[in-house]
This record gives structure tokens, sequence and C-alpha cells, in this order.
């Protein structure tokens, strides 16, 4: 990176020195929990402006995001994401491009060629598994994945990533027992936010806190401050070498705050209040991580305009590279659903001539 | 070539595998020492070990679930459902998940698992032991669905479906498991998926048939040759992807189609076929296409009366047989 080169890769601040990192990796840090809001609030004003149908957003949970999933070995551990993970794939490897591709679904999409709603990503090269709708699936896989990792003898860590909404779904209980009893390299993240779309969080768990819940399973259960970016990345370094380690699973609860409505689609004012929502802006972790660096001298004005401008740029040219891609061709809509064609599945009948015939009748 | 019970023949197929390819592993319940509620499983955890054969909380969501993340990271899972009745908890982890994973992520992920499981009737099980499950997942684009009627089959198809790198459901019908023999050769073999096979030519009606109702139709044939009535029997042995070729030469060729399934007659795999059939053979049909299946009542009921109400028996078919063959 530019900016952090600039600054010289070894210089380390006392607030770098803090958490074993280097200033360098705190601006990268800081530059991926930028990049997150700012390709995130395109998202936004795409929708507005009719370009794009539907956005989900990571809003307010970047912090938490890059924090926790930097002590990752990127490409070799894994992570199984939800639809607000945006910061957590930039920080596992997508590109601004990637992320924008998949809000145009463009034939080009990585995530799934077109095929998904935005928000729903997935990069095998990165070890990012592909996102579904169903809400917590992608615990057992990730789960699956750790014991395949575990008999295979990989050395890797699997992490899975969702809302305390989805936390509730019994495919958690099953995952966290089960990783449990077998000590698997194991990471459950819940990003809380308080709200299940519309539903407070005293409305849909039985106890304050996420975490209380890991005592049941006979794991650790860590609460961390979401907006302190350094804390996540402290609980997350832990949680990772506890898993490689071979002690097995921990649950990490991140609080966090939702910063938009649920979805494109929703219209947040409606259940929370004013006061509510002031609340939740004022535990926005961008400014809050971005006074932290200045006040320990890490992020310089100089570097702050240099990575604000380089931002710009790499969302500018995302969303350009991804207006400019075509759409998928619906002759290929039929391809992937199986590993081969089968002669006994047959396309329909407009298959491969770019669009439905029109009626004939009568064809024989 | 050896005479085999069609549950030693799974049980061998599983335990050549494993032998063959070190990234197949079994996951369910009382798979382990046990060797699984029928025994599927008999002597694997003793040779393969804890990390090969993996006794399962009875968490049937959990067992399919991560055997997806298992697939995901290169391992090739035989889930084992205790019963195809109890497959229900993971119905959102085959439907939503296994089945969509490759297509959602446009080839980027696939999912090489198989999901074992006992299913049907006849056996004394009642309503949760006995249900037949396929027309829930034949329904679904993605999965593969097999239904063998032979130890030969069931062998052979097993060995296909592990190495097959799209999920697969395997059903396997318990009442067969003891009571069918027959010959399994010692060696290497495989059987491929897609392809049915015509267990007897006749020139009058076609059979459409899987699982224990292939044996059952094969008797009702023989019952109604000496009436002179010639039958050719069709088993399907993969239902998705299915064999339409097969069943429409046969179809074209005796001109009446009957498909006998043991699942509930409304909305049941049978009926597929039969659309089928309809739309695709019918300048040659000679009469209506006819299903035999089981009555509509939401399971197998328990008491002997009762379950003997239920099952269709060859009895049953070749009377079915008689009907249409007089249309």
């Amino acid at each position: 990176m530019t900016v952090s080169d600039r600054s010289g890769d070894a210089a380390t601040s006392p607030l770098a020195a803090s958490v074993g990192l280097t200033d360098a990796d705190l601006l990268a840090m800081y530059r991926t929990v930028a990049l997150a809001r700012a390709v995130d609030e395109r998202m936004w004003i795409l929708n507005r402006a009719g370009r794009i149908p539907f956005v989900i957003s990571g809003q307010g949970h970047e912090g938490a995001q890059v924090g926790l999933t930097w002590p990752l070995r990127r490409g070799h551990d894994w992570i199984a994401p939800f639809y607000r993970s945006i910061a957590t794939c930039l920080t596992f490897g997508m590109t601004a491009r990637d992320l924008m591709l998949a809000q145009y679904a463009k034939g080009v999409d990585p995530s799934s060629g077109g095929r998904q709603m935005p928000g729903h990503y997935g990069h095998p090269r990165h070890h990012i598994v592909s996102v579904s709708s169903p809400v917590a699936t992608q615990i057992l896989h990730a789960v699956g994945i750790a014991l395949a990792a575990k008999i295979r003898g990989l050395d890797q860590v699997a992490v899975a990533i969702m809302g305390e909404g989805s936390s509730n779904q019994g495919d958690v209980h099953e995952a966290l027992n089960f990783a449990a009893i077998h000590r698997l390299p194991f990471l459950f993240i819940v990003e809380n936010n308080g709200y299940a779309i519309s539903v407070p969080a005293e409305k849909e768990l039985s106890v304050r806190d996420v975490a209380a819940r890991a005592s049941g399973y006979g794991i650790p259960g860590v609460i961390v401050d979401g907006t302190d970016v350094l804390a996540c990345y402290r609980a997350g370094t832990e949680a990772v070498a506890r898993a490689r380690a071979g002690d097995g699973p921990t649950l990490i609860e991140a609080k966090v705050s939702r910063l938009t409505a649920h979805s494109s689609d929703d219209q947040q004012t409606k259940y929370r209040s004013a006061d509510d929502l002031a609340e939740g802006k004022a535990h926005d972790p961008l400014p809050i991580f971005r006074a932290q660096l200045r006040e320990a001298g890490v992020l310089t004005e100089a570097a702050e305009a240099a990575i604000a401008a380089e931002i710009r740029d790499a969302v500018d040219d995302a969303t350009d590279h991804a207006e400019a891609e075509p759409d998928p061709d619906p002759a290929g809509a039929i391809d992937w659903v199986y590993g081969e064609h089968w002669p006994g599945e047959t396309p329909p009948p407009w298959h491969g001539q770019g669009g439905p015939a029109a009626p004939t009748g009568g064809q024989h | 070539m050896a005479i085999r019970t069609f549950i030693e023949a799974i049980r061998d197929g599983l335990a050549e595998e494993m032998r063959r390819d070190a990234s197949v592993v079994l996951l369910g319940e009382d798979v382990g020492k046990k060797g699984g509620v029928f025994l599927a499983t008999d002597g694997l955890w003793a040779e393969f070990g804890d990390d090969r054969v993996i006794d399962t909380p009875l968490t049937e969501s959990m067992i399919v679930g991560a055997s997806i993340g298992a697939a995901l990271n290169g391992l090739r899972p035989v889930a084992e459902i205790q019963f195809a009745d109890f497959i229900h908890p993971a119905f959102n982890q085959i439907v939503s998940e296994a089945a969509r994973m490759r297509y959602r992520s446009n080839n980027g992920f696939t999912v090489p698992m198989v999901i074992r499981a006992p299913y049907g009737g006849g056996v004394h099980g009642a309503l949760y032991h006995s249900q037949s499950v396929e027309a829930f997942f034949t329904h679904v684009p993605g999965l593969k669905v097999v239904v063998p009627s032979t130890p030969y089959d069931a062998k052979g198809l097993l060995r296909t479906a592990i190495r097959d790198d799209d999920p697969v459901l395997f059903f396997e019908h318990k009442k067969m498991y003891r009571s069918v023999r027959g010959d399994v050769p010692d060696g290497e073999y495989t059987v491929p998926l897609g392809l049915a096979s015509v267990r007897r030519p006749g020139r009058q009606v076609t059979i459409v048939s899987y699982g224990l109702m292939t044996p059952y139709s094969l008797e009702a044939a023989e019952r109604v040759a000496g009436e002179g009535i010639d039958v050719e029997v069709i088993d399907l042995r993969t239902l998705r992807p299915l064999d339409r070729d097969t069943v429409l030469t046969s179809v074209r060729k005796t001109g009446k189609c009957l498909v006998a399934y043991e699942d509930n007659r409304f909305g049941g795999y049978g009926a597929e076929i039969a659309a089928i059939v309809a739309e695709e053979a019918f300048d040659y049909l000679d009469g209506p296409v006819s299903r035999i299946a089981g009555p509509d009542v939401p399971g197998v009921p328990y008491n002997h009366a009762l379950e003997d109400w239920f099952m269709l028996n060859p009895l049953k078919i070749a009377d079915a047989i008689r009907k249409l063959a007089a249309y």
C-alpha cells in the first residue's frame, strides 16, 4: 500500500506496539474499514439512483469485522460470512470491484455470476464460503470445514459470522455443541446490532448477551466493543490462537450498531426512536477508529488525505467497471445445476436462443 | 462372485471406498461402535477409527450441514440419516444449501457428499419409521437421488455416488436389507448414475418402478404372464437425473404404462413419470398412463392389518396390470 510504504513498515507507535502490530498494519486496517464504508455508501447512492435494485448494508459493523478477522491467515483459513460482511470480505481478499460486481449482479461477478442478490458474497480462492439467504446455515458449514481441517491436519481455522438475530436459529445450537465436543478449530462471531430487522434484542434474546450462551457448551464467550477495532483484534487473536492450538472453539460477541435500515426495502424510523438512532450514530466505528489513530500519531493529515483519495478512486473504478460489464447471458442460466449436463434433464425449449421463444402453438 | 444381502453389499461398498480414498468419512447417529441401527456400518469404526467414522449427536441438520462444510474442505462425507423419516430437520441444509451451492456460486463451490437413509414400510415401523421421502428431493434441481433395488446395484451405485462431485441422496429400502440377496462380484465395479435397467423385457405393458417396488413388480409380472399378459419391468435406479430414454423407448413399444411407487399417490415421484410419458409418448399410448401407489394418508399405520392395507404388494400390482392390460 502506497501510504504505509511512505510511513515505513517498521514504524511502531506505542498504540501499535500495544497489540503487537506496526503502524502500517493499523493504517491498512483503517483503510479497510473506510473502504468498506465507502463501498457501502456508494451502494445506497446507486440504489436511490435506480442503478441497483437492492442493498443490504454493513454500516456500523465494519470495525468489528476488520478487527476480529484481521488475525486470520488469508487464503488459508476459512470464513462463512453473512450479508453484512462487506468489511470482512475486503479483509479476506475480495476487492471493491468484486463487491460492486455483486451489487450489479454482472456475469463476471465472482460471488455468483449474477445469480444471487447483492450481499450474498463468496469467493473460493479466498476461502469465503458462498452466502445464502436462510440465516445461520453457514455456521454448520464452518464447523464442517473445521472438522475437515482437523481430520486432514491442515492447521486451518474456520469462522462463522452472523447477527444476533440469526444466532437464535437451531443450527447454532447444533453447531456449537458439535464443535465443542470435538474441540474444533472454530470461531463463532456474533455481530450484535440489537435488531433482527425490526425486533429489538429484548424480544429476541432471553439473555442480555449472546456470549452468555457459550457457557452452555463449555466454551469461552467473549464480549467486545465493536467500535474498538483494536480490542476486537485482540479478542480475535486470542480466539484464533486457541483454535489453532487445538483448544477448541470460542464465541465472540461484538456489540455494534446498525447505522442503516435493515435493507433498502426497510424503513427503520418506523420502529426505532430518534434517540435510539442518535445513540447508534455515536457508536460509529469509523470516526472512533480515525480519532484513535490520529491521537496516536499513526494517521497523519497527509496519510488520511491520501487514503481518502485512494478509496475514492477505488470506489469510482469499481462502479465504472461493474457498470461497463455485460449482464450474464441467459443461455448460461441452465449451467452448473450439476457438474455435468444430463441428457435426462431437459433444458427449457428456449435454451441457447437468448430468450423465451414466442409461443407458436400447435408445433406438432 | 458371492451372494450378499442388500445391507452387506452396502457395507462392502462403504468399506471399499474408504480403503480406496482416505477422504471418505462417515457421519451419523450410532454409526461408530454400534455400526448403525441396521448395522450398515458394522466394523467400519474398528477398521477406520474415530476420525473417519464419527458418531454424531442427535442433530440431523448438523449431520448434513457439517458434511457440506467438510465437503467444501476436501472430504467426501457419507452422512447417514438413521431413518428417512428423520431427514426433515436437515431439509433446509439439503435443499437450500447442498443442492444450490454449485449453482449459486456459479461453479465456485461443489458439495461432493452422499446422504444415505433407510426408507420404506412393511417392517412394522408405523408413521415415523416407514416413510418414503424421495419426492421431496427429486423435486430439487442440484440433487441426485438414487434408489437401488438389488445388492449388485446397491454397491455399484453407492460407489459411484461417493465418487460423484454433486450431493447424492441414497435411499435404501429397509425391508430389503436382509430379505434380498444377490450376486455381487468381488472385484472393483461401479454402476453409473442416471441409467435405468430393464429387468424384464415384455411387449404389452411397461411397469416403471424403483426400490422395493421393482422385485414386487417382477413378481406381479410373473403372476400375470400365465394369463397371457407380457410385462416389461423397468427399474429406474436413479430417480434424478432420470433416464427418460429407457422409459420412453419401452412405452413407445408397449403402448401402456403403469408407474408403481410406495409413497403417497398424490404428488408422488410417479406423477412426474406419468406426466413425461403423457407428454412425450402420447401418440404411442393405447391406454391411460396409470399409477399404483400408497394411499393418501399421512403415514403408514402400525397395526399389521392397517399396514397391509397401506403397502403395495405383488397381488395389488398384478391387479393394476390386469386392469390396464384390459383397457
